[in-house]
């Protein structure tokens, strides 16, 4: 039994972790044990290929990084995770992508430089595998340098570092499909005299070109693309793992590959968007339709009037948006859940797919707040009750309850499914100003009879509400 | 196109066929509107509301020869004579029951469409005029029924004594029947329901009734939505338990209706004469022959054992303005159906089975009665699919579905029969790890989107196992770059799991 064996049946046994924990995570009753299946693999790998390392005669320096590398990265990770507030998860998410999309460009240029650097000289390589490895070098710092970006763009976005509205070069696909084209005739050139500067050209197009993809894309399309750079850093781990030979990075990326494009494909069911067209950077997206409409004339209402409506009313559905994330109002939200279902009012919420910033990004605030799971509901189980519903709180929603997604066939959102609030009899938004939403879409809800406006930070206006109580 | 609402003629009638309100949704789907002056008067709406609502106020003549007439009562035949030529007549028609009217709107070039033909579809239930109006005459029969009624609904205990709960009885639960169990019990009466649809059971639980079961081997399922007639053993059975309920109940409410045909009898004179002095009994379904023998249609009726019998026929006209709005909306979401521009101009559209069932005279022509339409959600009625299923889009067909995966196939062995013997491996490993990945997340549960994706995000940091093997091998440049790999790829790993884990803590049920 070689070290070299004990660490593929090592990898093998990480593998399968990896998978129990990925399955874990889909369902609420074995996500926890899911987390320690994932924290049990990644152990078993790194203790393998550290030991895999030292028994190949790792040099002294090697192995003080190697610790010192663990050791800080641990440190910020941890810290890291510890003080970012819930709100900020999606740019934390993005921001980590970003990493493993910049380790694989890092690994795919040591590879060139443990192989291909050294001419004829290296050893690492049998010589009629070589054209292989210089192809799965150039493939493995392209896929790195578009995630590093892509996700570094997300970032800046989400955190509102940079204007979330699309990008539109002129001719951007384009752009596109000439820089996969230009990508394909470097690969061959690189594959046949392999040299620094084409590897210099391909990492520089690649970075380009995921800062183009991301930069072209909408706010509102942003969690599906936070999720599918997250399969994007997967395929970057897999074709690292074709370069080093290594079968763990392989089913590791491999696995978060599909399951993340196949995460990132339910969510654009969800949304009616066409998968590809999110994936290609905003291919196919028309101008949005020129707004000047009348609307009409939309109402106030006050906190008071709110906390009568909602003393009287025998069903309450609140759908909260990217507002109530920003306010950091889900305390005072759940504490106004809470009081309500003491008076035996029928709290649900109705949460959209798209909700936040990010999948999931509600239930995650929700559940911090300790609003339990089971009146967190999804739109279609909630859609067909708003008529029966008397009130509605659409916190810091605004184009998830646009009804012009339904009603305009020349909106730039139509036809994707929203939340039907306008069903209801009461229905209050609560706003900061009559400003547009993430898809810069005048919305024809705050106009209805049955709807009133609630301006002003979500959260002091629920705690107003709160006090009238 | 102008849409006309003449007066009601019928002797008594309280109701128009359009308000204010209503109006005002007319004129937003494009429509010019008439009112006869006057016609709103017994529901409390007056001309000048209309006119402030943007109605033009006219003369009957006017509101006839519009080229929509919305009327709330079949029209007579002076009234058929004033349509013009390829004008559209609405109203209540009971095409079943009155056949002559029929008739007479084929032998004129109208286009003739009863509101109490919409089928009972869940997308036609917001025109459905036969259940607006049996909500509202639900609740006032018990109305009627606690005027008469000498005593409490509710029990109390006071000062002055204990008063023990009135016992109400519904036989019949349609829409009139749960909105009159709804109303009595929300007065605090002890309330029963009888109907021969054990499906009802639980609407009748949800509106605070007990629901009486009568056991019989026939037990009905109907597919159009509405009771049927039943058999001799289930009648005698039925027979029974109303004479039992007769002496211990305190008011009856009958609502036993069968489209078509002449009420069913169930409660007898005998049973009437067993009620206690000062019950109370209403039958609704008095103008169609009545439910109670010795109702009269219209009047109330004291049997000589003190037991009133109320008869009357226009149990919804007595709440006339809500009966007008409703009646009203019932027709402007008619009116949304049929004007699919929203510009003023009426489409009727054959192929709708809404539409189709409510028409029944058009160019000259008897379209009554129109296809059956299956309704029911009973179990049993399961297999008689619901109708209009309309085939969106066909999913890619079997043939199409091989010949991708066919070609997929072919591709990938190909690649893989071209590859070095070393690299067949890898790509087996991988083509498998996709389809495992693709299966694994299968059903995600919505609420775990974020923590799924930051866990996957942890676990790409495996990366580092690949900068760990860099670390130290080769020159400074590979083992400066390896050592930054390693370090982001660890930040990745630690901060991932530590971020779902702290999500996941969050979950409580």
């Amino acid at each position: 039994m070689t070290m070299e064996s004990v660490a593929i049946a090592a990898y093998l046994v990480a593998a399968l972790l990896f998978i129990m924990s990925l399955a874990g995570l889909s369902k609420h009753e074995s996500a926890k044990s899911g987390i320690w299946f994932g924290i049990a693999g990644m152990g078993i790998a790194v203790l393998a290929t550290i030991g895999l390392a030292f028994s190949e005669a790792i040099s002294t320096v090697g192995a003080i990084l190697m610790g010192i590398a663990i050791v800080v990265g641990a440190v910020i990770g941890l810290w890291r995770a510890r003080v970012v507030q819930m709100t900020g998860m999606p740019e934390l998410i993005a921001l980590l992508h970003s990493f493993v999309g910049l380790a694989a460009v890092l690994v795919g240029w040591a590879g060139f430089y443990m192989v291909e650097a050294l001419g004829d000289a290296q050893t690492e390589v049998n010589s009629d595998l070589l054209g292989i490895h210089h192809g799965e070098v150039i493939v493995g710092v392209f896929i790195g340098a578009v995630t590093f970006t892509g996700s570094i763009v997300a970032f800046l976005k989400l955190s509102a570092r940079i204007d979330s509205k699309p990008m539109m070069l002129p001719g951007k696909n384009f752009l596109n499909i000439g820089a996969l084209v230009l990508f394909a005739a470097l690969t061959v050139w690189f594959v046949i005299t392999p040299n620094i500067g084409i590897l210099v050209a391909g990492t520089v197009l690649a970075l380009l070109l995921g800062w183009h993809l991301v930069a072209s894309i909408g706010g509102g399309d942003m969690p599906v693309v936070v999720s599918m750079l997250n399969s994007y850093s997967g395929w970057a781990a897999a074709a690292s793992g074709f370069l080093l030979g290594n079968n763990l990075l392989i089913v590791t990326g491999a696995l978060v590959g599909s399951s993340g494009a196949y995460l990132s494909y339910i969510m654009c069911a969800a949304m009616n968007r066409s998968f590809i067209s999110v994936i290609a950077g905003g291919f196919g997206i028309e101008a949005p339709a020129s707004g000047d409409v009348d609307y009409g004339e939309h109402h106030e209402i006050s906190a008071e009037e709110v906390a009568d409506l909602l003393k009287d009313a025998s069903s309450v559905v609140i759908t909260p948006g990217y507002g109530m994330a920003v306010a950091q109002a889900q305390y005072p939200v759940a504490e106004l859940t809470r009081q309500l279902r003491e008076r035996g009012v029928n709290v649900r919420f109705g949460i959209h797919p798209v909700a936040g910033r990010l999948p999931g990004h509600m239930n995650v605030l929700l559940a911090e707040a300790k609003v339990p799971y089971d009146i967190v509901l999804e739109m279609d189980e909630l859609n067909d009750d708003f008529p029966s519903t008397d009130v509605v709180l659409v916190i810091g929603a605004n184009d998830t309850v646009n009804p012009a997604a339904e009603d305009d066939p020349t909106s730039p959102i139509a036809g994707m499914p929203v939340l039907r609030v306008w069903g209801a009899k009461d229905v209050i938004v609560f706003k900061r100003s009559m400003a547009v939403g993430y898809a810069g879409v005048q919305n024809p809800l705050f106009f209805k009879d049955n709807s009133s406006m609630l301006f002003g930070d979500a959260k002091d206006r629920v705690e107003d509400i709160l006090k009238a109580m | 196109m102008l849409i006309g609402v003449p007066a009601e003629s019928r002797p008594g009638e309280t109701r128009v066929a359009a308000t204010p309100k209503t109006v005002e949704q007319l004129i937003g789907l494009g429509y010019d509107v008439l009112v006869e002056s006057g016609a709103g008067t017994a529901s409390a709406f007056a001309d000048d509301a209309f006119r402030v609502a943007g109605a033009a106020i006219g003369s009957v003549s006017d509101a006839w020869g519009a080229d929509v007439v919305f009327h709330v009562n079949a029209p007579t035949d002076d009234e058929i004579a004033m349509l013009h030529d390829g004008a559209t007549v609405i109203s209540i028609m009971s095409p079943a029951l009155s056949p002559e009217l029929v008739d007479k709107l084929a032998a004129r070039d109208v286009t003739a469409m009863a509101m109490d033909a919409v089928p009972r579809i869940s997308r036609a239930q917001s025109l459905d005029v036969l259940s607006s109006m049996a909500n509202i005459a639900g609740y006032r029969a018990v109305i009627e029924a606690a005027n008469v009624f000498g005593r409490f609904f509710t029990g109390q205990v006071t000062a002055a004594g204990k008063v023990p709960p009135a016992k109400v009885l519904v036989a019949g639960v349609g829409v009139a029947g749960l909105a009159a169990i709804g109303t009595a019990s929300s007065l605090g009466a002890i309330v029963r329901a009888t109907d021969p649809r054990p499906e009802v059971a639980d609407q009748v639980k949800s509106l605070g009734g007990e629901y009486m079961a009568i056991e019989s081997p026939e037990v009905e399922v109907s597919a159009t939505g509405y009771a049927k007639e039943m058999g001799d053993d289930y009648k005698a059975r039925e027979a029974k338990m109303y004479a039992e309920q007769t002496k211990d109940v305190d008011i009856i409410i009958t609502t036993a209706l069968i489209p078509g045909r002449p009420a069913p009898r169930l409660i007898t004179a005998d049973m009437v004469a067993t009620m206690k002095p000062g019950s109370v009994i209403v039958d609704m379904a008095a103008s169609n022959g009545g439910n109670v023998e010795g109702s009269k249609p219209g009047e109330v009726v004291v049997t000589p054992n003190n037991v009133t019998i109320v008869g009357y026929t226009d149990l919804a006209g007595r709440l006339p303005t809500q009966a007008s709005q409703l009646y009203g909306t019932n027709l402007v979401n008619l009116m949304k159906l049929m004007t699919p521009g929203k510009d003023g101009l009426l489409v009727l559209d054959w192929d709708d089975i809404v539409q189709r069932s409510m028409t029944v005279a058009r160019n000259r022509e008897k379209t009554w009665p129109p296809p059956p339409v299956q309704v029911s959600a009973a179990p049993a009625a399961a297999q008689t699919a619901p109708v209009a299923v309309k085939q969106v889009k066909a999913p890619a067909g079997p043939g199409r579905k091989y010949l991708i995966t066919g070609i997929g196939a072919l591709f990938l062995f190909l690649i893989t029969a071209a590859a070095p013997a070393e690299l067949t491996v890898n790509i087996t490993v991988f083509v498998l790890a996709i389809v495992i990945g693709y299966y694994v997340i299968g059903h995600v549960h919505h609420a775990l989107h974020t923590p799924l994706m930051s866990i996957t995000n942890a676990i790409s940091g495996i990366i580092v196992v690949g900068a760990l093997l860099q670390i130290g091998r080769g020159d400074t440049v590979v083992t400066v770059l390896a050592f930054i790999a390693t370090l982001l790829a660890s930040i990745n790993i630690f901060g991932g799991f530590a971020v779902t884990r702290r999500m996941l803590a969050m979950f409580q049920r």
